[in-house]
């Protein structure tokens, strides 16, 4: 059987990272307007959320809702409606630190916040209690190659469902002594709505398999986030959408199996 | 969709490891669960543990993934003779279309959890034999399976906690109806691990008896582990018998992370697109795998789902008496009980449950009994409001 080509008009754009607030800094630091400086993640109040849950939100909660929120918004979407697929290496790190900690010692009698926060799926969850969003909800991992395998996820549905999908990658910080095995150094996001409708598009995204190697970002700075958190494998297409740019950019995914992500603004 | 091919299948639990313990344990009825003795465990519970894991040993050129999770992934792979057949489907196909899409809510956590227990005491460094990427990670199982078998291409983790291995059938399905692969292992592997013998207890979600689905007395869940593996394939005229995935349904319950939709609404949700999924109506199905995890909440917000949409006309049950709540591993292992409910003409029983609940008006199968299927409906609902259902029929 010849492959249907994975295909999707992007409709909106979300993206927090360090030293990117926003998708519009972010796309002048892509074109070179503006300089990237490095300086520690900034993460939106989630508003959406009831006040209980706002001020006991993670910062994966915060910076999930932040992304996708982001790109919804710019979209002139409604949350409610859309189906998502998260994508993240791993979850609350900070919270599987203390329940490991607590669970090594003698007293193991665990906050029953901290183990339904626990969930790989925590993130999706708070996404579906603050939008009221009942459509599918798709929750990957695949550690360095998680956005990859959430956009392949995500495109699958849009040419399968005929329906737009909410792509949320993002990744967090574990603390020590986790840090020095998984050494993601902050909180870094990005969404990306994708829609089979050219209605509002950006331009339009074609994904395929290939084995040649990743492109690399020419700026230092931002290679080393494209580098470090696995959504920012995001980056080099980012770029060539900030720039307006028509053209192929291959996006690291699983070797020896890497995606060549073709680009047509629209 | 296009139905696909389930062309080789296996699973491993409590009851036993591969079909045919399985399949001679679900007709006796037995359960498996027994007083929690994992580990260094102090909980009044009972346990669905898999014997023999910690004696399977890993290849020395994938040592870095050994840890318990692990111990049983490759288990159950190496049973029923499925991993042949995916070495056959990888010579077939090439080892880039065949793709790996592994259910799991904690992965091997497990090896975290001891791995502080030996931190360095001037430090407080993990030891350097612990392998994060490898064990803990979400990926951990799948990146596993695709190394084991040599594969090249495509390969994700589906983690939305007791939802997991069901959800995977359907990340296969939709690649498999584009063509960017053309065979998927799908399937989940969850183990006992400190995390959630002592969350589920904190909840106040586990039994101190072995757990009663739909009985009216029943009190939360006994936790279980377990493996269950498929290899999903396009099949235009498949052999006579060949079970097929016909449908599957996604839907949220955006509502609580821990607790389902009072009414099952996302669960309604969920069935209804499956059988929309299979062009099929409520008239079509013929059992019901029940995710029936013993909670109180669970079973009532799930038997309104299902008496709201197949009124007391279709016998269902939970075999979580039977292996206890697998969590991310039991959406695979029910489908594959569907899967010889379906090939054996029998329905399973639900050992474990007594007198059934009165407030729940739906057709509760209480005994194995001899019955044709044509279809089967698998309902599987996790924290975070994440619920899956599947529909899984016989070719013609």
């Amino acid at each position: 059987m010849n492959s249907t080509p994975m295909t999707a008009f992007i409709t909106g754009i979300g993206l927090i990272a360090p030293g990117l607030p926003d998708w519009a800094t972010a796309a002048a630091v892509l074109r070179g307007e503006l300089p990237h400086t490095q300086a520690p993640t900034v993460l939106p109040v989630p508003e959406l959320l009831p006040p209980a849950e706002r001020r006991r939100a993670s910062r994966v909660i915060k910076l999930s809702l932040g992304v996708g929120l982001e790109a919804v918004k710019q979209a002139g979407a409604d949350a409610a409606t859309l189906a998502t697929v998260f994508a993240a290496s791993g979850a609350d790190g900070h919270n599987c630190h203390a329940l490991c900690e607590q669970l090594a010692g003698e007293d193991r009698q665990i906050s029953p916040t901290r183990f339904h926060n626990s969930v790989h799926n925590a993130a999706a969850g708070h996404w579906g209690i603050a939008t009221r969003a009942m459509a599918p909800c798709q929750v990957i991992g695949a550690y360095d190659a998680s956005f990859g395998a959430g956009l392949l996820d995500a495109l699958a549905q849009v040419a399968v469902d005929g329906q737009p999908v909410l792509l949320i990658a993002y990744d967090s910080e574990y603390p020590e002594p986790l840090h020095a095995k998984r050494d993601t150094p902050d909180c870094g996001g990005v969404a990306l709505l994708l829609s089979p409708r050219a209605e509002g598009a950006l331009g339009t995204l074609t994904v395929a398999p290939t084995s040649e190697v990743a492109e690399s970002m020419p700026d230092a700075s931002l290679e080393a986030l494209r580098t470090s958190i696995p959504a920012l494998r995001a980056l080099p297409l980012l770029r060539r959408v900030a720039c307006g740019e028509a053209g192929d950019a291959v996006l690291d995914y699983l070797a020896p199996m890497q995606l060549r992500v073709d680009w047509r603004p629209c | 969709m296009t139905p696909l091919a389930l062309s080789a299948y296996t699973l491993t639990t409590c009851l036993g490891r591969g079909l045919a313990a399985t399949r001679e344990a679900l007709r006796a009825e037995r359960s498996a669960l027994a007083p929690c003795a994992f580990e260094t465990v102090r909980l009044d519970t009972w346990v669905g543990e898999v014997a023999g894991v910690d004696d399977q040993r890993l290849p020395e050129a994938l040592s870095r993934y050994d840890c318990r999770n692990n111990r049983l992934t490759l288990m159950g792979l190496e049973t029923d003779g499925f991993g042949d057949r995916v070495r056959e489907a990888s010579a077939r196909y090439g080892a880039d279309r065949v793709g790996v899409f592994l259910g799991t809510s904690t992965a091997g956590i497990l090896q975290t959890e001891l791995a502080y227990r030996r931190r360095d005491p001037a430090t407080g460094a993990l030891p350097d034999d612990f392998h994060y990427r490898t064990t803990h990670n979400a990926f951990s199982l799948a990146e596993f399976t695709r190394d084991h078998f040599g594969l090249t291409g495509m390969a994700m983790a589906i983690s939305t906690a007791c939802s997991s291995s069901a959800k995977v059938f359907a990340a296969a399905a939709r690649q498999l109806a584009l063509g960017t692969i053309d065979a998927a292992i799908v399937g989940g592997v969850d183990t006992l691990c400190l995390t959630t013998l002592y969350g589920f207890a904190s909840l106040q979600l586990t039994s101190k008896n072995p757990c009663r689905p739909y009985d009216a007395a029943r009190d939360g869940i006994s936790i279980g582990e377990g493996a269950a593996f498929a290899l999903l394939e396009r099949s235009a005229t498949p052999v006579a018998g060949t079970v097929m995935l016909l449908g599957v349904g996604e839907s949220s319950d955006a509502y609580h992370m821990s607790s389902p939709h009072p009414e099952g609404l996302g669960a309604r949700m969920a069935m209804e697109a499956a059988l929309r999924s299979a062009n099929l109506g409520p008239a079509d199905i013929d059992y019901i795998n029940l995710h029936g995890t013993a909670t109180p909440a669970n079973d009532a917000a799930e038997g309104k789902a299902v008496a709201a949409l197949f009124g007391d006309r279709v016998p269902g049950n939970s075999t979580k008496g039977a292996t206890g709540h697998t969590l991310g591993a039991a959406g695979a292992i029910e489908a594959l009980v569907c899967a010889m409910a379906l090939t054996d003409g029998r329905l399973p029983g639900s050992p474990g449950t007594g007198a059934l609940d009165p407030s729940i008006p739906i057709h509760y199968q209480l005994q194995g009994e001899d019955r044709s299927l044509r279809h089967a409906l698998s309902n599987s609902f996790g924290f975070g409001g994440s619920n899956c259902s599947l529909i899984l029929g016989v070719a013609a």
